[in-house]
């Protein structure tokens, strides 16, 4: 006789036990620290803070750890806990023009005031195996120079001040929290870049890569790109004014883009802005390329029915939570909804085979 | 000084274990509004008169930092508002940008002022909690969505329930409140008059 | 998990959530938009019948969870550890002793009570999705009323296979007012849905709360000379019997041996349990 396979519960544990015991792997090997995670894995730290949308490196490594690597997994884990967290306050808008910069480049100007610090960067670094590292190790001392004091002006500060690229004007209205509303479109200009700061890095390189390489191009040229701290403050009204509770990291990217005008309106640049939690420089640099191409109409722009032109398109799948959720949930018993195509196949196939069916889309069809 | 002598009583008539009372509570209401004119019994809250414990309990279990609440006629008073703002954080409104709405009737009037909500968003629409002096399964007819046949309730009139029932999908939801008692009439419920019952 | 609230979600995003559910039940059929949270669970695995039931479970619960008809699946074990560790109610397996049941894919074959919930986990809440992708389109459909795209499908169904070609997820309207997606219920179950429960539809990724008061209107959408059909296989279950439920094709052998079993687990236990029971009096009586 038939007996029903039971036992689901004991599966999962099992499962469970058995992931716990890969996570770790040979016990021969020490196991990994968060802090090291934290110190020597920090662009994947980064990578975890930006899209899981919390900014605390020790659960971010903590994350990636219990993922066993796995970014969007990691991600996932910190989501699921950012969440939870009650709210007590909310910031004032950081001042990047106060960053103390680890990074900072202008491709569209040969020099600039403050300088171009090139950082930490891999840009010129052949890309050859280090042999050695796996040998030894590295231990590295980098030289050391002086901190600048003061703040470092916006490249694109010195466009403005020509006129020769768009304004952005300070909006009034405090934007919308995508974490606390639902997402309604269609969006405006803050809840599109909220959306884009916390989804999915790969697809938005490919998404801005496709601009360039035509579909919708935009003619992007990083006007400044720039990584380093930044200090937060929360305003508190019992106090009257705003302390100052840390410094995050954070890239910030601004492109110039085409010019526009027209016989009323002199001709200027355009622009497009990224910014993104921790050294994300490719990512703040792609969000930027699709924040410009998601601004046609803003800007006067066809609609040339571009993928990253369409703002419900990339809005609704920029998000790789909810994508990965979706797309691995097919792995889901689905045997009753196959179940009842499978009856459904089976009666038009015997409708088919005697006759029926030609009479009846004959008639359907009349 | 007011603000003082007025916070210690604003302090008290909360939900004493909030999340297991919340949900309680929240489901009574949930029943109301699932079965227009059936009649169910709240408690939990003290708010301060002449607020009723059942409208008490709905300001508790759906308001808070995110609702606008418009406080009508004789509702709306010091005491009430250092209630409605320690326990819920709740805005006080305007009628016209109300979530919720509280008050009798007559204070509520005219309800064109509240929101209806809009053709691709008809749950943008104010909820108005209406305080009776008493509640029973008489008078009106009442018959839709969450009625198997026919429910009774004893509205305080039919005429603005008829009129906000022709807006459907738009429109208002009520509930009515007395001392611990609280039904609802959403907008899919059609009322007719009812004799004596 | 002692460091959660009860029923794991903070209490300013259940009064969302409820306050979402009850303009559900104020305008049936349409789907309120809600600030889906994530949980900690992946979205797709029922995160919105998840958050539905955590905003609407109270203590005294008694609480059944459900995947393609039965309680044993993986999904429906690990939903229902889960508010077993989060809210401590009692669970159950017997459908007539649950005060609210969480489902994914199926409406219990027992017929449900005024004093129950049906929690139903939805993917794609919106049922014109498939045929406009654009949610500022449908949501100007819904808006005007303008459900003939629907009707262009199902009677271009007709034309290619003389038949409606859809056997699952089959949509409603309600009141006579909005179309709905039932969730991907087999099209069996459509019938069922005017009933004395309350009904709650929560889709998470999709940020959408519906819901259908008891004994709401639902009528599966057809035409007069091809009317709906509530169809599933034509045999009766192998365990119990019966020929009144839906059932699942199981594969037995690599020869096409196969036999057909209920989906819902529950129903077919408490019936094998009860031809036991009068398997055994009959015992008695002739031992008598």
């Amino acid at each position: 006789m038939y007996v029903a396979v039971k036992g689901g519960e004991r599966a999962i544990d099992n499962a469970h036990a058995w992931l716990g015991e890969e996570r770790r792997g040979d016990h021969d090997v020490s196991e990994l620290s968060v802090a090291q995670i934290r110190k020597q894995l920090s662009l994947a730290v980064n990578r975890v803070m930006a899209e899981g949308s919390l900014y605390d490196p020790d659960l971010a490594a903590l994350a990636i750890k219990q993922a066993r690597g796995d970014m969007i997994e990691a991600i996932f884990l910190i989501r699921a806990y950012r969440t939870t967290l009650p709210r007590f306050a909310g910031s004032e808008p950081i001042a990047t023009e106060k960053m103390a910069c680890d990074r900072r480049i202008s491709a569209t100007f040969k020099d600039v005031p403050g300088g171009q610090i090139l950082g930490p960067t891999f840009d010129y670094t052949h890309r050859l195996l280090d042999f050695k590292l796996a040998a030894e190790g590295g231990l590295t001392d980098a030289p050391e120079g002086d901190a600048q004091p003061g703040d470092v002006p916006h490249v694109l500060s010195f466009l403005d001040g020509e006129g020769l690229i768009q304004q952005e004007k300070q909006g009034a209205e405090t934007p919308p929290d995508l974490t606390r509303e639902p997402m309604e479109l269609p969006a405006n200009r803050p809840l599109r870049l909220q959306s884009l700061a916390r989804g999915d890095e790969g697809f938005l390189l490919s998404l801005a890569y496709s601009t360039q390489r035509g579909y919708a191009r935009n003619h992007a040229f990083v006007g400044e790109l720039r990584i380093g701290d930044v200090p937060v403050e929360v305003d508190i009204p019992e106090l009257g004014f705003a302390i100052e509770i840390g410094d995050i990291t954070v890239t910030e990217c601004e492109t110039v883009n085409q010019f526009t005008g027209s016989k009323t309106e002199p001709a200027h640049f355009t622009r497009g802005y990224g910014l993104v939690f921790g050294m994300s420089e490719r990512k703040a640099i792609s969000m930027a390329l699709v924040d410009r191409a998601l601004r046609w109409e803003e800007l006067g722009e066809d609609n040339l029915g571009a993928a990253a032109q369409d703002e419900e398109f990339v809005l609704s799948h920029c998000d790789n939570i909810q994508a990965t959720g979706f797309l691995e949930h097919i792995k889901l018993p689905h045997y009753v909804d196959f179940q009842s195509e499978l009856e459904l196949v089976r009666k038009l196939r015997r409708d088919t085979m005697a006759g029926a069916g030609n009479t009846h889309a004959q008639e359907a069809a009349e | 000084m007011l603000a003082t002598a007025t916070s210690t009583s604003a302090m008290q008539g909360g939900f004493k274990d909030v999340p297991t009372e919340a949900a309680r509570q929240f489901r009574a209401i949930m029943n109301a509004i699932a079965r227009p004119g059936r009649i169910e019994t709240l408690d939990g809250a003290t708010p301060p008169a002449p607020m009723s414990v059942a409208a008490g309990v709905m300001v508790l279990t759906l308001c808070d930092p995110d609702t606008g609440l418009h406080l009508a006629g004789d509702h709306d008073t010091p005491n009430i508002r250092a209630w409605v703002q320690f326990h819920t954080g709740a805005p006080i409104v305007p009628a016209e940008d109300a979530d919720f709405a509280i008050g009798r009737w007559d204070a509520l009037a005219p309800l064109t002022t509240y929101a209806i909500g809009t053709p691709e968003y008809p749950d943008r629409s104010a909820t108005l909690i209406v305080e009776m002096d008493a509640l029973s399964s008489t008078g009106a007819i009442l018959t839709g969505p969450g009625i198997k046949d026919t429910a009774r309730l004893s509205l305080p009139e039919t005429d603005a329930f008829l009129r906000n029932a022709l807006l459907f999908p738009l429109g208002l939801d009520f509930f009515f409140c007395a001392d611990t008692r609280l039904a609802s009439l959403p907008r899919t419920t059609k009322v007719t008059k009812g004799g004596a019952s | 998990m002692n460091d959660y609230n009860f029923a794991y979600l903070d209490e300013q995003t259940k009064r969302m959530i409820r306050r979402a559910i009850l303009k559900g039940l104020a305008i049936p059929g349409y789907q309120v938009p809600f600030a889906s949270r994530e949980m900690p669970m992946p979205f797709g695995w029922g995160t919105g019948g998840v958050q539905v039931s955590a905003a609407t479970l109270t203590p005294e619960d008694v609480f059944k969870v459900i995947d393609q008809g039965a309680d044993d699946t993986t999904n429906a074990v690990s939903i229902r550890k889960f508010f077993q560790a989060t809210a401590g109610v009692d669970t159950t397996e017997e459908t007539d002793k649950a005060t609210v049941i969480q489902t994914r894919h199926r409406i219990p074959e027992a017929a449900l009570n005024e004093d129950q919930i049906l929690v139903y986990q939805v993917p794609i809440p919106e049922p014109l999705r498939f045929l406009e992708p654009r949610e500022t389109e449908t949501r100007k459909m819904h808006s005007l009323e303008e459900y003939g795209l629907m009707h262009v499908k199902l009677y271009e169904d007709i034309a290619r296979h003389g038949a409606i070609a859809t056997a699952y997820a089959y949509p409603v309207k309600v009141e006579g007012r909005y179309v709905m997606d039932p969730s991907p219920i087999p099209k069996f179950d459509n019938p069922k849905m005017t009933m004395p429960a309350i009904q709650l539809f929560g889709a998470g990724r999709e940020q959408r709360i519906y819901a259908l008061p008891p004994y709401t209107e639902v009528v599966s959408l057809d035409f007069e000379d091809y009317p709906f059909e509530a169809s599933k296989a034509d045999h009766s279950c192998e365990l119990c019997g019966a020929d009144d439920s839906y059932l699942d094709e199981v594969i037995v052998d690599d020869q096409g041996g196969r036999i057909f079993v209920c989906s819902d687990t529950a129903y077919c236990a408490s019936r094998q349990t009860a031809l036991q029971d009068a398997a055994a009096a009959q015992h008695e009586e002739i031992s008598a």
